[in-house]
């Protein structure tokens, strides 16, 4: 699919409009089943012919590590957090993203640079500084986002870990000093900064308080509907 | 576009810092510079590009295997100032020091351009950066920070070389190259950032006396006493 295009400034010594592949973005909160259904939209697509590459966050060759220690590093700043954040994915961007477009294959992005600004503009980073940095992010075909309400969340967090975890509940935001109110307080200001953003950047947004299967047939035919129209 | 960018002004610290090629001999001066602070007793922090132990790992890693694009380059070290900024920098002028910076945003101004970055993206980076109350680039030829480097190092580093813009296969012949195209990025910034310019071909005493006459002038040094009395811990 021509005419993309980069939100920004882009990357240095690449030009968007000359991308083939398709870019699908699939955004939901930790627990939301985005990962079960990037995997069968995967399968969903490669049935079909395509090739399909997928990425996610935190997993560049480049600081992955790092990131890791420094995400339980009690003396970093946010904002230097959000840098590593950004380094992650500028690394995925031109090593992983943009070579699989130009081979011209279907990526889907497990969470894009979305999920990073909600999680920061909740926690008070400066909006237009964060939207200027990701002034380097190539603008997607279509974004798809798992809306799931936090109570299905703690019943599949609970299903899947066995108790909260520290960064879902949001618990550095202090907004109780219990697990179950932070988790919920927190996962409702997540959803509604991603109300504005998807407002913003055209998501579509899904159901996902549904079953796999159900949430996977709507998926994958939104995803076929979007293909059909692209090929026109 | 003109920066929305913080004074420093309202902060009770101020900040010096020191910008220049490679070879200009800056970092002598700020040693000097700190040094003197010191002795007459003045609260003082000293920083320096590309030191936070939190992400040069990374950045040891990402040259040596070449892993660097323009692009993650500069954020990897924007990595590096913020956790210096947010850290040490910024709470230690709310605190009331004198900091001392070994290079600063200019230098990921001057870099990241010649890397080939947008040099407006670069500055909207950085754009959470207070502005230094002195900022001295060291001046020199060309030729003679190149041949200070030259004449030190055995064998130029490959990102110090500038040998990922392809240049030049001449290590030597890149780094020239290189510096040169940095140096003018320098002097373009001159006037728009109100650099206070020593000439570096200068004695290193005589650049000294300048840089202590330019310190004294714009800053009210007694206000910067130390409260935590030296001689009494050493005796």
């Amino acid at each position: 699919m021509s005419g993309k295009k980069f939100f920004g400034e882009g990357i240095p010594g690449i030009d968007p409009s000359g991308l083939k592949g398709v870019f699908i973005v699939v955004e939901g909160a930790d627990c939301s089943g985005r990962t079960t259904q990037v995997d069968l939209l995967r399968s969903h697509l490669e049935r079909q012919g395509h090739a399909v590459a997928d990425v996610g966050l935190r997993r560049s060759v480049l600081v992955s590590k790092e990131l890791e220690v420094a995400k339980n590093a009690r003396e970093i700043s946010p904002r230097t957090l959000s840098l590593f954040y950004a380094t992650d994915f500028a690394d995925q961007l031109e090593n992983k993203i943009i070579p699989a477009l130009q081979a011209g294959y279907i990526v889907i992005a497990d969470r894009y640079f979305y999920t990073l600004m909600a999680r920061d503009v909740v926690r008070g980073a400066d909006e237009e500084w964060l939207r200027s940095v990701y002034g380097i992010a190539l603008a997607p075909d279509v974004v798809f986002f798992l809306k799931t309400n936090p109570q299905v969340l703690v019943e599949r967090t609970f299903a899947k870990y066995g108790t909260f975890t520290y960064w879902e509940s949001g618990m550095d935001l202090h907004i109780s000093r219990q697990w179950y109110p932070c988790f919920i307080g927190y996962q409702r200001r997540l959803n509604a900064q991603f109300a504005l953003i998807g407002k913003r950047h055209n998501f579509i947004f899904i159901n996902g308080n549904r079953s796999v299967a159900a949430v996977s047939r709507e998926l994958c035919r939104r995803v076929d509907e979007f293909m059909a129209q692209i090929h026109k | 576009m003109p920066l929305d960018r913080k004074t420093g002004s309202e902060l009770p610290g101020k900040l010096i810092v020191v910008e220049g090629i490679d070879g200009s001999g800056k970092s002598t001066q700020v040693h000097l510079l700190k040094r003197w602070l010191e002795l007459e007793g003045h609260k003082v922090y000293f920083s320096e590009w590309n030191s936070a132990p939190i992400i040069r790992p990374a950045i040891r890693r990402g040259k040596k295997k070449l892993l660097l694009s323009p692009l993650t380059f500069s954020l990897i070290h924007a990595i590096d100032f913020s956790d210096r900024y947010e850290r040490q920098i910024l709470p230690l002028l709310q605190a009331g020091y004198i900091v001392l910076c070994d290079r600063y945003i200019y230098t990921a101004f001057a870099r990241d351009a010649t890397r080939g970055c947008d040099p407006q993206w670069v500055r909207k980076l950085y754009g959470f950066a207070v502005v230094p109350d002195i900022t001295f680039f060291f001046n020199v030829p060309l030729e003679v920070a190149i041949g200070r480097i030259l004449k030190g190092r055995p064998k130029l580093k490959y990102h110090e070389a500038g040998m990922d813009l392809n240049l030049s296969t001449d290590p030597v012949e890149s780094f020239k190259i290189f510096q040169k195209m940095i140096h003018e990025k320098y002097l373009a910034m001159a006037t728009e950032f109100n650099f206070q310019v020593i000439d570096a071909l200068q004695e290193i005493e005589n650049q000294q006396i300048k840089v202590r006459q330019v310190v004294s002038e714009t800053i009210n040094l007694d206000a910067f006493k130390s409260k935590t009395r030296r001689s009494e811990n050493v005796g």
